[in-house]
Parts: C-alpha cells; sequence; structure tokens
C-alpha cells in the first residue's frame, strides 16, 4: 500500500488550524473596524496579519513538504524537530538585545530626564514595562520555550509532538511580545507590574500556553526512556505554575470588547496580594525553575559529568515549588496587607534559602572532577558563574524579606539591584551558556565561531555587573538612610528631592554597568550569527579539545 | 536514612513515570500556598478596615487615574504609606486597607524614585501640579520627572459611563444615577457655578469641584489627572478616625 502513490492532501491539523487562523483573522478584522480606541485598532488589525500571513504559511509549507507529513524516524534515530527551536534562539537573541538596550536608555533617562525627549512614547513609564518584559518574556520566555523544546526531545529520545502546534507555540508567544511591546508605547497596561498586557493579549497568551503544554506533555508521552529526566520536571513545573498564576492574576473586566482598557477583577489589598502572589512567582517559576531546568540538562552536558545527586534533585524539585509559592507577600512588607500574611510570607521566603541553595549546589558539584574546564571553557564558566549568581541571589532575596531589613530596603533601588544580580547573573548567564551550547548543536557547526569572543563577553559582561549591583547596592541603602534620617533637633534631615539628586553619580555608574552587559550582548550576537554562516575565526585552532577523546571537540553533538 | 529507607526514594519513581501524575501533583503543590494567604483575605473582616469617607471615584477623577496607570506612574510613586516614623512625617497618616478597596486594580507601588502619592491630595495647588506636570524642573530643579505637557489635550471621556458600569460589575458602589449622569459629572467637577455641581457633591461627598487650574469649557487630560492627585488620601477624615476601632 505504501508503494502506491497516492495523491497529497493536507493534514486535518493544516486544515483545522488553518480554517481557525482565517476565522480568527476575520473577526480580528471586524474587531478592528470597530474599536473604540486606536491602539485596540492597530492591534486587533496586527492580529488579522499574523493570521492571513498563518494561513499563506501553512499552505506554503504544504506546497513545499513531500507527500507525507515529516517522519518520526529517520533509520531507526529519532528525526528531531528543530525549526521551532531554532526560530526560537534567534527571537532571543534579538529579544535580548532590544531589552538591553531599551534598560540601558531609562537607566540613562533617570540620570538625565532630558532623554525621555519629551514624547509620550519615550517617558520612562512607557519604557520601563517595555524593558521589563522584553528581557523577562521575549529574551528568557524564547530561551525557555527553545530549550524546552529541545530538551524535551533529545531527553525523551522522540520527535516534538504535534507538525503545526510546535511552530503555533513560537509564533504565536512572539507575536504576544510584539502586542504587548507596542501596547507599552502606546499606553496600553493594567499596571499590573510584569503582567502589564491587556486582556485580549492575556487571552492570546493563555491560547498559546496551553498550546505549549499539550506539546510538551504530548512529547513526553512519546518517550522511548521509562524516566522523566529531572528538567523536565522543572520545565512541567514552570508552565503549569505561569499557567495558573497567569490565569488568575489577569481576571479582568474589559470595558468593552472593543476596546484595549479592562479593569481587573480584585481591588486594594486583595488586588495587590494576588499581583505579588504573581510577580513573585513570576521570579519562582518564569524565572527560576524554568532556568533551573536548563542548568540540568546542559551543566551536566556541558561539564560532561552526571548531575551530582539525584535524590537531591526530587528534594529540590518539590521543596521548591512549594515554598515559592508563599513568599509572595514579602513585597507588602508593612503595608496594609495583614500582618499574618507578612509574616508568613517572611517565614517562607527564609526557608526557601535552603531549596535555593539546594538546587546550586547540584548544580555546583555536578562539576566535580571537572572543575579544570573552567580554565578551558568559557561558555562552561558562563554557567557556573550563573550558578554563583543565583547563590548569592537567593541568599540576599531572603535576607531582604526579612521584615526589619525590608523596612529600609522596600522602594529604594537596593531592590533593583538584587532583582539584577539574580536577572543579569543567573538568568541571562545561564542562558547565554545555553545558548553558547545550542547554537552549533542546532545548526551542525564543530565549535563556535570563536571562544575568545565568549570571554571577552564573560568579562565584559561580568564588569557591567559589578558596577550594576554595587552602585545599586551603595544607592540603595543610602536611600534608604537618608529617608528616615533624623537631624539633632528632630526633624527628617532631608528633603525628598536630596535624596534624588544624592542618587546621581550612582545612577551614571549604573547605566554604564548596564552598557557594558549590552556590549557582552552584542558581542555574543556576533558570535552566534557567525557561527550559524558556518565562519571559523582564527583563534579556532586553540579549541579545546577533549583530553580522553583527541580530536573530538568538547562541544561534540549533544547525543 | 537513603539507604535505610530505599523504598522511600523508590517510591518517587511514580512521578517520575507518569506525566500526568507529575502535572497534578505539582498543581497541588504549588496551589496550596497561594490558597492559605489569598483565600482568607476576601471572608476576615479584619483585612479592611470599617471607615467612613472613602467612596468610589468621581467620573473625572477615575478619568484621571487612567491615565496615571497609562503613564506608568505608579513605576516610580508609590501609594501606601507605612506605619514608621519617618514615613509618617513626611507623608502623612499610614494608609489603610480600606483606602484601595474601591482600586481596581491597586496603584501601591514598589519603587519611590519620587515621593509616595498616597496623600498628595491637598499638599500642593492645582497650578504647582500643573506646572510641575508640564515641565517637573521649572518648578523642582533636581527632579529627574519626565515632563508631560502632553496631557494638555482634550479628555477622551465621552464613554466614561462604560467604565463606571465595568467597576460596578466588579463591586464598586456606583448607583444606577451614578452611571446615567457619568458624562454630565465629568464636566459639572470642572465648573463650580455650574447647574450640576451641588448635586454631584450629593453623590461623591468631598468631591473637589473646581477648574483645576485649566479651562472649564474643555476638559483636558492633565484636569482629570490633577483632579484625581487632588483627592488621594483626602477620603477619610483622621481627625476622627480611631486606630484603636480597627486593630488587626
Amino acid at each position: 500500500m505504501a508503494a502506491t502513490p497516492v495523491a497529497k492532501y493536507m493534514t486535518e491539523g493544516e486544515v483545522g488550524l488553518g480554517l481557525a487562523l482565517l476565522v480568527g483573522a476575520f473577526v480580528c478584522a471586524l474587531a478592528s473596524t470597530y474599536a473604540v480606541d486606536a491602539p485596540f485598532s492597530f492591534h486587533m488589525g496586527l492580529f488579522a496579519l499574523a493570521g492571513l500571513a498563518g494561513v499563506v504559511a501553512i499552505l506554503k509549507r504544504y506546497e513545499a513538504r513531500a507527500f507525507e507529513p515529516a517522519p518520526q524516524e529517520i533509520d531507526g534515530k529519532p528525526n528531531y524537530n528543530l525549526g521551532p527551536v531554532k526560530f526560537a534562539v534567534v527571537a532571543a537573541m534579538v529579544w535580548g538585545i532590544a531589552g538591553f538596550t531599551v534598560g540601558c536608555i531609562i537607566a540613562f533617562q533617570l540620570w538625565a530626564p532630558a532623554l525621555n525627549l519629551g514624547l509620550e512614547y519615550t517617558t520612562f513609564g512607557r519604557l520601563r514595562p517595555l524593558h521589563t518584559s522584553a528581557v523577562i518574556f521575549a529574551f528568557g520566555g524564547n530561551v525557555l520555550i527553545g530549550t524546552s523544546l529541545y530538551v524535551v526531545q533529545r531527553t525523551c529520545r522522540a520527535r516534538l509532538a504535534g507538525d503545526l502546534a510546535p511552530w503555533f507555540v513560537v509564533l504565536g508567544y512572539n507575536l504576544f511580545i510584539v502586542v504587548a511591546g507596542t501596547g507599552y508605547l502606546l499606553g496600553v497596561t493594567q499596571s499590573k507590574e510584569y503582567a502589564e498586557p491587556e486582556w485580549y493579549a492575556d487571552l492570546w497568551l493563555t491560547i498559546v500556553w496551553v498550546a505549549y503544554l499539550l506539546v510538551f506533555l504530548a512529547t513526553l508521552w512519546k518517550r522511548k526512556e521509562p524516566h522523566i529526566f529531572v528538567a523536565n520536571w522543572f520545565y512541567l513545573g514552570f508552565i503549569v505554575t505561569i499557567a495558573m498564576l497567569h490565569i488568575v492574576n489577569n481576571l479582568a473586566m474589559p470595558v468593552t470588547v472593543l476596546g484595549s482598557k479592562s479593569y481587573p477583577m480584585f481591588a486594594g489589598v486583595q488586588d495587590a496580594l494576588i499581583q505579588w502572589w504573581y510577580g513573585h512567582n513570576a521570579v519562582g517559576f518564569f524565572l527560576t525553575a524554568g532556568f533551573l531546568a536548563i542548568m540540568y540538562y546542559f551543566v551536566p552536558k556541558r561539564a560532561e559529568r552526571p548531575i551530582y545527586s539525584y535524590r537531591l534533585s526530587i528534594i529540590h524539585f518539590w521543596a521548591l515549588i512549594f515554598m515559592y509559592i508563599w513568599a509572595g507577600p514579602h513585597h507588602l512588607h508593612y503595608t496594609a496587607l495583614p500582618d499574618w500574611a507578612q509574616t508568613l510570607g517572611m517565614t517562607f521566603s527564609i526557608m526557601l534559602w535552603m531549596p535555593s541553595w539546594g538546587g546550586m549546589i547540584n548544580g555546583l558539584m555536578t562539576l566535580s572532577g571537572a572543575w579544570d574546564k573552567l580554565r578551558t571553557d568559557p561558555v562552561l564558566r558562563f554557567m557556573v558563574v550563573s550558578l554563583a549568581f543565583y547563590g548569592m541571589a537567593t541568599f540576599e532575596g531572603p535576607m531582604m524579606a526579612i521584615k526589619a531589613v525590608n523596612s529600609l530596603s522596600h522602594y529604594t533601588d537596593w531592590t533593583i539591584g538584587h532583582v539584577h544580580s539574580g536577572a543579569l547573573g543567573w538568568v541571562a548567564y545561564i542562558s547565554f551558556g545555553a545558548l553558547y551550547c545550542l547554537v552549533p548543536w542546532l545548526w551542525n557547526r564543530r565549535e563556535l565561531y570563536s571562544l575568545k569572543l565568549v570571554e571577552w563577553h564573560f568579562w565584559i559582561s561580568t564588569l557591567g555587573i559589578v558596577l550594576y549591583i554595587s552602585s545599586m547596592w551603595v544607592a540603595g541603602i543610602m536611600q534608604g538612610l537618608m529617608w528616615r534620617a533624623y537631624n539633632a533637633l528632630g526633624f527628617l534631615e532631608y528633603s525628598f528631592v536630596e535624596t534624588v539628586e544624592a542618587m546621581q553619580p550612582y545612577y551614571l555608574v549604573r547605566a554604564l554597568g548596564g552598557v557594558l552587559f549590552l556590549t557582552g550582548g552584542l558581542i555574543m550576537a556576533y558570535n552566534l550569527a557567525m557561527t550559524i554562516a558556518g565562519r571559523t575565526a582564527s583563534d579556532s585552532a586553540a579549541l579545546p579539545m577533549d583530553e580522553h577523546r583527541p580530536g573530538t571537540p568538547v562541544l561534540a553533538a549533544a547525543e | 536514612m537513603a539507604t535505610a529507607q530505599p523504598g522511600l526514594w523508590k517510591r518517587h519513581e511514580i512521578f517520575e513515570k507518569n506525566s500526568i501524575l507529575l502535572l497534578i501533583g505539582a498543581l497541588i503543590v504549588v496551589a496550596i500556598g497561594g490558597l492559605v494567604e489569598i483565600t482568607p483575605l476576601f471572608y476576615l473582616k479584619s483585612t479592611v478596615e470599617t471607615v467612613e469617607g472613602v467612596r468610589p471615584y468621581t467620573p473625572l477623577e477615575l478619568a484621571g487615574r487612567n491615565i496615571y496607570i497609562r503613564e506608568g506612574c505608579y513605576l516610580c510613586h508609590s501609594q501606601m504609606i507605612r506605619p514608621m516614623r519617618d514615613e509618617i512625617e513626611r507623608y502623612g497618616h499610614f494608609s489603610l486597607a480600606a483606602e484601595s478597596m474601591y482600586d481596581h486594580p491597586f496603584q501601591w507601588g514598589s519603587k519611590r524614585t519620587g515621593p509616595d502619592l498616597a496623600r498628595v491630595g491637598g499638599k500642593y495647588s492645582d497650578q504647582w501640579h500643573r506646572e510641575h506636570l508640564k515641565d517637573p524642573r521649572a518648578v523642582v530643579p533636581a527632579s529627574i520627572m519626565p515632563a508631560y505637557a502632553f496631557l494638555d489635550r482634550p479628555l477622551d471621556a465621552d464613554a466614561i459611563a462604560d467604565d463606571l458600569v465595568a467597576n460596578r460589575a466588579l463591586g464598586v458602589p456606583y448607583t444606577d444615577k451614578m452611571v446615567a449622569l457619568a458624562r454630565s459629572d465629568l464636566k459639572a467637577q470642572l465648573d463650580p457655578d455650574g447647574p450640576g455641581a451641588a448635586d454631584l457633591q450629593r453623590r461623591y461627598p468631598g468631591a473637589n469641584v473646581r477648574d483645576f487650574g485649566g479651562d472649564k469649557a474643555r476638559a483636558a487630560e492633565i484636569d482629570a489627572l490633577i483632579a484625581y492627585l487632588q483627592v488621594l488620601g483626602t477620603m477619610v477624615d483622621f481627625k476622627i478616625y480611631e486606630d484603636k476601632k480597627n486593630l488587626r
């Protein structure tokens, strides 16, 4: 039967998704026409165009493909679906540069307010969510989606589930990013930090996220290994918890279904706790659990050593996800949130130190017997230093969650410094390490274009981080002390604006630190682009070869 | 322990071998914290104090609040005074939960790049706010706030009644009359000599009725924003408020 040539036909998935996109595009075009405000009209137009582009892409893909959809296996080996992974990797790099750049701009705005340019679209208030969303959700999100779709295939030894679904996830997610980002510039926000996008963008993300969960789960179901690999527990925990947080925190009543504005369902103190339950666990699950999954796959792979302790990873997983959820109230110390909730949040925040360090130890000790590789492999160094920063930030966090410390640190730039030691040092560094590993694997290159450039990236960005966090420590603590300083007569020593003036030198140092970090990012983008282009730099002769297997580069394909 | 009870570790395999159990297990584990911390806030009566004076925002204040949100003011200004000596002396009485009970969403903020605004209402004149918003450094030379001169454009609030309806659906006690008169109330608040002024103040006790330094015939975004800023923290009269009654 297989030998008989049959007519080429579209799969149910192709027809179904194509029709759904067509109907969706039509509805969005209508909504765009009758919209009550310009940003909503623009976004619905964008959705409509994206839907049509999706239909065209499905048709073109159908034309180009063979009679049968891509096979699950070729010669008994899994036929991994790497297209969506490649897209996410490139998107992560592009969004990363964009996000770091906007971060630098707003950092300079605090030093020189004229840089707000007097335009509504370029004020700090509109650019700041653009920065946070670009780095967390656009850069971090693409790293998470890209690596998870790669890791789940490799560790299950199975092709990604779904034919179009993985593409829908990756492209749909990036469409969400575009809608969210342009929305901020146009003033579309529900003002919940890290959950600023309005109701329609939230609904779209919910659809994409459910598709992501299903693709991930269905790939797990296809696995050829009896056990689900530990990285996948963390990915799964991250995906399902983010779904829960996203849905609850974004419950809202749109003013009209033809406009962008909505009012969140909860008010005042309840809204505050739900927001920070979400906000802190965006850190805990998006920026921690997801990236710990990256650690559990990429660190052992790059170090060529097994995970230090399997039992520790079991404790790590359950303890971390259980305790993180409770920590939200430490964002609301001494506010109108009831004391019992604050105390509970503080207690769990302190306890959280333990599973955090348990995970760090599990990652670092994986290097046992391979520490010498740090001298020769800057990619591994990125990942190890990321774990060191993770350890530092997860010590600092519980400390700042103690009410007495928080009374000083809250509302100051110390918080900003703390966030960035985690975001730049941990999240970005483990991402850089993963991207440096992934690009040669995905594009079948023997090695990166240049390890020397990785060295440069490492040292320049590390210097940037040090400038950033040390300036914000000093500035934040100074700010907190100035606010509470009294003179000998018992009056407040400083007016508020005097504390603003005192921040100026530190804001400049911070911005320069950010520029160094961005510079490192640009070096990385160049290095990765040249790697994809298949170039080899003159320093590639100095590639660290695996001593035990002469002739094999350390970065042999991840099999 | 590990060698003494290998069975316990072995039992974890059930999660390692079954993705649905792992998923459900993780979901249960992550749901607990939120349920324990958040649900009581909806039924413990002590969560929100009983106070007099807190009322829904007038249509003009609500429109101004939406501009405050749109421009991301909350990113640099908190609206939550903590019960510490320096904060109370700098900003006023510590903030009560009741004062934001109708705030969808809350605007407590998380950062003070600029000062807290929870009780900024009445502290500065309308004209000060106007000058300051247009060019902050004209009033406060060391300020690093962006200039908001562009807010001097017409306020688009023809559909403000829909906003009241959405808030009412979420539990804010707007009456039918408030909804029906939302558009005219918005204009009436700018005109103290107009026919609607007295009525407006009956519906929204303590509302500031004046032109907020602008043109009463033409409602601008900046007028609405100033109306919002001037009501912040003024609804509760702390001369008659008793802390002891609301000990939590």
